[in-house]
């Protein structure tokens, strides 16, 4: 497929086995990201995510391949590449003794800013994270969202092109969840390229342009994530009814609501209907069975798992074994 | 600005951060001097007559204080390993290495900020020495330079640190290392001259890069000893400076390589 724009991240047959193991991590794969886009790799806990995140980021040498990042090759300019990205790890690579203030100037004067600009810009960042009040107090004391933020920040001292974002949210609550998405998202606005990794569907559901499903280190899948979903069908609304008679009239009701597929088990006095993924839609459901005099005894909304999306696209579970 | 000056720059900034932990948490610090601090009352007043009059030394303490403050430098090594290997873990390594700073300014910055640290190390020890009756007997420049011999050692160890805080995975296990520091401290001209060892151990001793400058540093702070015939004995200033020189050129090419590999 031609494009209209030049790939911001291109890998192309990537290898990569470490030394201490046996199975590659990386085995043949490949990555195309386009730029201004939201970029997930989607995969369980093993799968090469990581390693791939590393060899992008210059961190990691490969042994077969190639790596193009912000227009540059990431071994032979590897300089080059990390003046145009940041990178956030799954831990908050922050210096725990220092405040929060004083992390972001070090890792400004580093980027080779002068000290002035140097505390302007993490005076700048701390007010656009919401830290400004936590500014002097050392990170160690800070919450598991707070310290993510700053580490966030800390990436994009000079509005990187290119932002890799390794498991983002995970252990974070809903709420820091939430605020790291929303900062993911102004990111993207102000024009720069996120590549993130995650082992939630949700995740990359609610942020990513495009998911590459990595499994056994390769690209198994790839799409936008309504074509994913499509794939392995989106959430479905269950619905158990408290009489066996009116089976037949709400697998009508949910029919015409949600249209198909539509699984109906009389045995267990089910149905399931496809629905989108919002609590709304729900609600729309519970009215139109209330309306229509059923008597619901139990009513569910079933996210499709990534457990789900990995069974739909290779016919087996997450970490099972080839 | 050049490429030099901006690695000048960034082992700077770097070398603030690492002080500015001996400011906010002290207790690092306090750490290392612990040891040597109880080791001056433990060993100046509780083994000190016996183990001087043992050793054929006349004034226990004179002789006593050089070998702890080599011992200080020594024990400086797990702080580094420690310090390093946390970084490591917490991916700040991972950090610094995807900037775009000069690659060698996170362990010359670490390095520099624990010979800075060493010079608190010293002061401190030179103080509690003071107090126990220690002197220099050989006028301040020749104090000045047996300190400076000692700092020299402890930038060569500094490099160890770094090295080993690279290739252990935990701070448990560097913990693990650490106790090779004590054979390293003891089994050197620091608490009992090598000549009062059995005959096969005095020649390790007497190799130890930390026997040459605790021999070399009593001679500048004229301080009392029992130096053996052997030519590295005697030859305690030159080998003072160069047994650091050695290391330097075996551990910082090593601890540069393994921190731009550094795939963990």
């Amino acid at each position: 497929m031609i494009t209209p724009t030049d790939p911001v991240i291109l890998a192309e047959g990537v290898r990569k086995t470490y030394a201490s193991r046996s199975r590659p991590s990386l085995d043949g794969f490949d990555l195309t990201v386009l730029p201004g886009t939201v970029h997930a790799l989607l995969g369980p806990n093993g799968a090469g995510k990581t390693t791939a995140v590393r060899v992008m980021s210059t961190l990691t040498r490969f042994d077969e391949g190639r790596v193009r990042v912000a227009g540059h090759d990431v071994v032979a300019e590897s300089r080059r590449v990390r003046e145009r990205i940041g990178l956030t790890g799954q831990y908050a690579a922050l210096d725990e003794v220092l405040s929060g203030r004083r992390n972001l100037e070090m890792f400004a004067r580093l980027h080779h800013l002068r000290a002035r600009a140097a505390k302007v810009r993490a005076a700048e960042l701390l007010e656009r994270f919401g830290l400004t009040d936590a500014a002097e107090r050392p990170v160690r004391h800070y919450s598991g969202g707070m310290r993510r933020r700053l580490d966030l920040a800390a990436s994009l001292i000079l509005d990187p092109k290119v932002l890799f974002l390794d498991e983002p949210t995970t252990g974070l609550d809903p709420r820091s969840r939430a605020e790291v998405w929303r900062a993911v998202r102004d990111l993207v606005d102000r024009g720069t390229t996120v590549l993130l990794t995650t082992q939630y569907l949700e995740e990359a559901d609610r942020l990513a342009d495009a998911v590459s499903v990595v499994e056994a280190g390769r690209v198994i899948a790839e799409g936008s994530p309504e074509e994913l979903k499509k794939r392995v069908g989106g959430s479905r609304v269950e619905v158990v009814l408290a009489d066996p008679s009116q089976v037949e009239k709400a697998a009508e009701v949910l029919g015409r609501m949600c249209g198909s597929p539509l699984d109906v088990d009389p045995d267990t006095q089910t149905v399931r209907a496809p629905v989108g993924g919002r609590g709304s839609e729900l609600a729309k459901v519970v009215r139109a069975l209330d309306e229509a005099g059923l008597e619901v005894e139990d009513i569910a909304l079933r996210r499709p798992s990534l457990d789900e999306v990995f069974l739909s696209l290779t016919g087996r579970r997450t970490g099972e074994e080839t | 600005m050049t490429r030099v000056g901006w690695a000048v720059s960034d082992t700077w900034v770097v070398t603030r951060r690492y002080l500015s932990h001996l400011v906010y948490k002290p207790d690092e610090l306090i750490g290392t001097l612990l040891i040597p601090v109880l080791a001056v009352l433990l060993f100046g007043f509780v083994f000190g007559e016996t183990m001087g009059a043992a050793a054929g030394v006349d004034d226990y303490r004179d002789f006593l204080m050089p070998g702890l403050f080599a011992l200080t430098m020594a024990f400086g090594i797990g702080n580094t390993t420690i310090a390093v290997v946390t970084d490591a873990g917490r991916g700040v390594i991972d950090r610094f290495r995807t900037l775009p700073m000069s690659p060698s300014a996170l362990l010359a910055g670490r390095s520099l900020s624990d010979v800075i640290s060493g010079v608190v190390d010293l002061v401190v020890l030179a103080g509690m020495g003071l107090l126990i009756g220690w002197r220099w007997h050989e006028g301040w420049l020749s104090a000045l330079a047996a300190l400076g011999l000692l700092l020299w050692l402890r930038l060569a160890f500094t490099w160890i640190g770094i090295y080993l805080g690279l290739v252990v995975r935990s701070p448990e296990s560097a913990m693990k290392f650490f106790s090779l520091v004590f054979p390293l401290a003891m089994v050197a001209d620091t608490f009992v001259p090598t000549s009062a060892m059995p005959g096969w151990l005095a020649p390790i001793a007497e190799w130890n890069p930390l026997s040459a400058t605790v021999i070399a540093a009593r001679d500048l702070f004229g301080s009392p000893g029992v130096v053996s015939d052997s030519w590295v004995a005697q030859n305690a200033l030159l080998m003072a400076l160069v047994w650091p020189l050695i290391l330097l050129s075996v551990f910082v090419p090593l601890a540069v390589r393994r921190y731009r590999r550094a795939a963990r």
